[in-house]
């Protein structure tokens, strides 16, 4: 009983504060809804046992990508001002469809069949994800490192001022 | 397990599109952003899940997920580097008045 009230109340959190981040008129409190909503995402993630992940997250999404964000809105400033109309003129047809999509998906999994196997997590999962890392999945590492190196220099390339 | 995979499922599809929307109607570019934020977060929920209810002796969800993690911190780097540029010399970050190359 207990995982499913945790899952209801990280749901309702997650998807309150999404919507509230589309929806808001003041995008700099969309941003910190947007923090409110990786948090739930994490609780998620611990309820599915990936404990990890959800540090992840917490470290990545809430510690760097939102303060980023953050950072960003502070910047321009100058488009805080409340009067100052948040969406275009074609918000209607994408509600239209993004609930059509949402229903497509929500059919989709209520009528495919899903192998579920209900096994345990292995003992100590993060010295496996390690291993795995390490050895299955050297390649993608690398290449994710090289991904890193150059969104680093074409962050720090687009984003100077230029004399 | 006490929670049915279909619940997960939908809650990632749920805010999948809600990420949707936000893309499709902000018209700052911040707040397309955060919406595409939203959507990447909805993939790794679905592939925790995955691992979770299908094959959770090996990790692959969650290497999957952590190479989504990388990716969404260049990409809203480079993105929020854009955004500020742009900023800089044209004075907006309203998608719809940069329309250079449609002058």
């Amino acid at each position: 009983m207990v995982p499913v009230l945790i899952f209801g109340l990280s749901s309702v959190v997650t998807l309150g504060a999404a919507l509230a981040v589309v929806t808001n008129k003041n995008i700099l409190h969309s941003a910190f809804y947007l923090i409110l909503a990786f948090v739930g995402v994490a609780s998620i993630y611990v309820l599915l046992e990936a404990p990890f992940i959800a540090v992840v997250q917490v470290l990545v999404y809430i510690g760097a990508i939102a303060i980023l964000i953050v950072f960003a809105i502070m910047l321009t400033r100058r488009l805080l001002s409340k009067d100052l109309i948040q969406r275009n003129a074609q918000w209607g047809l994408s509600a239209l469809g993004a609930t059509g999509l949402f229903l497509v998906l929500g059919w989709i999994v209520y009528s495919v069949n899903w192998p579920v196997k209900l096994l345990t997590v292995p003992e100590d999962p993060i010295s496996v994800l390690g291993q795995e890392l390490l050895s299955t999945y050297v390649v993608p590492f690398e290449i994710a490192s090289v991904l890193l190196l150059a969104a680093l220099v074409g962050a720090i390339l687009i984003g100077r001022e230029r004399e | 397990m006490a929670i049915p995979i279909n619940w997960f499922l939908v809650l990632a599809a749920g805010l999948f599109c809600i990420g949707l929307y936000g893309v499709l109607s902000r018209r700052n570019a911040i707040g397309i952003l955060m919406g595409i934020e939203l959507m990447l977060n909805a993939v790794n929920i679905n592939l925790i899940t995955f691992w979770r209810y299908i094959n959770p002796v090996k990790l692959t969800g969650q290497v999957f997920a952590i190479f989504v993690f990388t990716v969404a911190a260049a990409e809203v780097a480079v993105g929020l580097a854009l955004v500020i540029a742009i900023y800089r010399n044209r004075d907006t970050v309203i998608v719809e008045e940069i329309d250079l190359l449609k002058e």
